[in-house]
């Protein structure tokens, strides 16, 4: 698997694409620290243009990367090599070299400017979501047969997922505005990766006290170790289920 | 060697394979011909496993194909229509399918590497090579692990005369090493000198499955393309083998 792996980032790397991305976060990263006296605004920044930016690139990036190596893929189709195998490789390659894109560019300038919690805990959400939108994005493509398809579906989760999503909570809570749903939110915010990497960093940073008496029972819940653990958990699910779809379709594909 | 077992399978509305039954051992040459569309790569996607049958049974060497993929170490696949990672290096592509097979310097056959000078092209992507010179790529690769199977999937259309012939002369060679080698092809008269037996698909169906020299016998024929029409004839209305042939003739003329 390794050995496959290395071919697939060996591929990516050629195409610069990754390296454009990291040069892009770091840059960003870099520049909100120097602009902001504080650095609490900056990170609060960052976080709202990584929560648009990491999904997006990591979606339209898998999607095209997928496609554009069909012809890699089908070479190997015809090798003692199984189809899981190959679609792991696939993932794993495209997975590292983003997580590794985020991680330079956003992780080694928020461990200078900010080696704090919250620093850790948005370097933890970026990764997250990297494996997250990857996972969601071979799901799509490998379900979509042609590229265009595919680019589209994946654009359209992601446009369910970053602005969507919020609306229609939003609009819950109007309308329900009577009767207490904080457990429900809690419920439908783990509904939405993004939305759970928000909550989850927000709370950590100073302005979780404006958020009032919601914002105290998040703080109780997210800053405890079981919240951790909870977010850590359901990242994975969100990251592992649709991955594990996508070799169930393409198990079964004919290519 | 391959056994397959009332094979079926739908596209939607067309029916590529339809019920068919064969068996492929070893030390044979056998011919997949039929129309365009008649369900050929279908059936050799199949034994590869990258069509998913809906009915019936695939061995290769007396196991059944069932997702587990260590039975085409022992196959050589040449595709129709060769697709590679375009940024590749011929050379990579070599290196790459050694790594990814495991396979030890010894085992390997470069003997159409050599004889198609691939070696001059090495450093070259994939993307910059013309269609012939793709299909030279594909045919070392199919032969380079020296596999018990060979699988060729019209492998001489869109090569020139000569690397053609050197290709044909690859496959009487492998043919004597007592190897399997299942080939498809349009062009009847490239057959005749390697082909021992002759499997005919029409939509999907098998129309006959023969020995080469009992075809020649009941027809009377020593040419496979005259032979093949002189039995489509007595059996369907509209024979393609007949339409191919006058063409054929036509151009001699």
């Amino acid at each position: 698997m390794m050995k496959l792996s290395k071919y697939v980032l060996y591929d990516i790397l050629r195409s610069k694409v990754v390296l454009a991305y990291t040069l892009f976060l770091f840059v960003i990263s870099i520049s909100l620290f120097r602009m902001e006296e504080n650095n609490g605004k900056a990170m609060l920044s960052l976080l709202n243009i990584i929560l648009i930016v990491v999904p997006l690139i990591s979606m339209v990036f898998s999607t095209i990367h997928y496609y554009n190596s069909y012809e890699f893929i089908e070479l190997m189709l015809a090798q003692p090599m199984s189809r899981t195998r190959i679609l792991l490789s696939e993932y794993s390659g495209v997975a590292l070299s983003l997580i590794s894109a985020f991680f330079i560019g956003v992780g080694v300038p928020v461990l200078i400017f900010s080696p704090d919690p919250i620093g850790l805990a948005m370097i933890f959400t970026g990764c997250a979501l990297t494996l997250v939108f990857t996972s969601i994005a071979f799901w799509a493509s490998v379900k979509a047969r042609d590229k265009a398809r595919g680019i589209g579906f994946a654009l359209l989760l992601w446009f369910y997922f970053a602005l969507i999503y919020d609306g229609l909570i939003l609009l819950i809570l109007f309308t329900f505005s009577d009767y207490p749903l904080e457990k429900l939110t809690l419920v439908l915010s783990a509904l939405n990766p993004v939305d759970l990497g928000r909550i989850f960093i927000m709370l950590k940073m100073d302005v979780s006290a404006l958020m009032g008496y919601t914002g105290a029972l998040y703080q109780d819940f997210f800053g405890s170790f079981k919240g951790m653990l909870f977010t850590t958990i359901i990242m994975l699910l969100w990251a592992i289920i649709p991955l594990f779809g996508a070799i169930r379709t393409f198990n079964k594909k004919d290519l | 060697m391959i056994r397959i077992e009332n094979i079926s399978k739908g596209f939607k509305k067309l029916q590529a394979l339809d019920h068919v039954s064969a068996r492929f051992d070893r030390g044979k040459v056998i011919s997949l011909i039929g129309p365009n569309g008649s369900g050929k790569t279908t059936l050799i996607k199949c034994i590869l496993g990258m069509v998913k049958p809906k009915k019936g049974k695939i061995f290769v060497n007396e196991v059944q194909i069932n997702g587990d993929p260590c039975y085409r170490k022992n196959i050589g696949y040449m595709p129709q229509i060769g697709r590679y990672p375009d940024n590749m290096k011929v050379g990579q592509l070599f290196t790459m399918m050694k790594n990814v097979r495991n396979a030890s310097e010894n085992d390997l056959d470069t003997d159409l590497i050599v004889k198609f000078n691939l070696v001059a092209i090495f450093d070259k992507p994939m993307r910059t090579l013309s269609g012939g010179t793709r299909q030279k790529v594909s045919a070392a690769l199919a032969f380079y692990f020296n596999p018990g199977i060979l699988i060729l999937d019209e492998p001489t259309a869109g090569l020139d005369p000569l690397s053609s012939e050197i290709l044909k002369d690859k496959i009487i060679a492998e043919k004597k090493k007592n190897k399997l080698i299942l080939i498809t092809s349009h062009i009847l008269s490239d057959l005749d000198d390697f082909a021992t037996d002759i499997m005919y698909l029409q939509e999907g169906k098998l129309q006959f499955f023969k020995n080469i020299e009992t075809l020649r016998k009941e027809t009377g024929e020593p040419k496979l393309g005259k032979a093949i029409a002189k039995i489509m004839k007595s059996q369907l209305q509209k024979s393609w083998v007949d339409d191919v042939l006058n063409i054929e003739t036509e151009n001699e003329e």
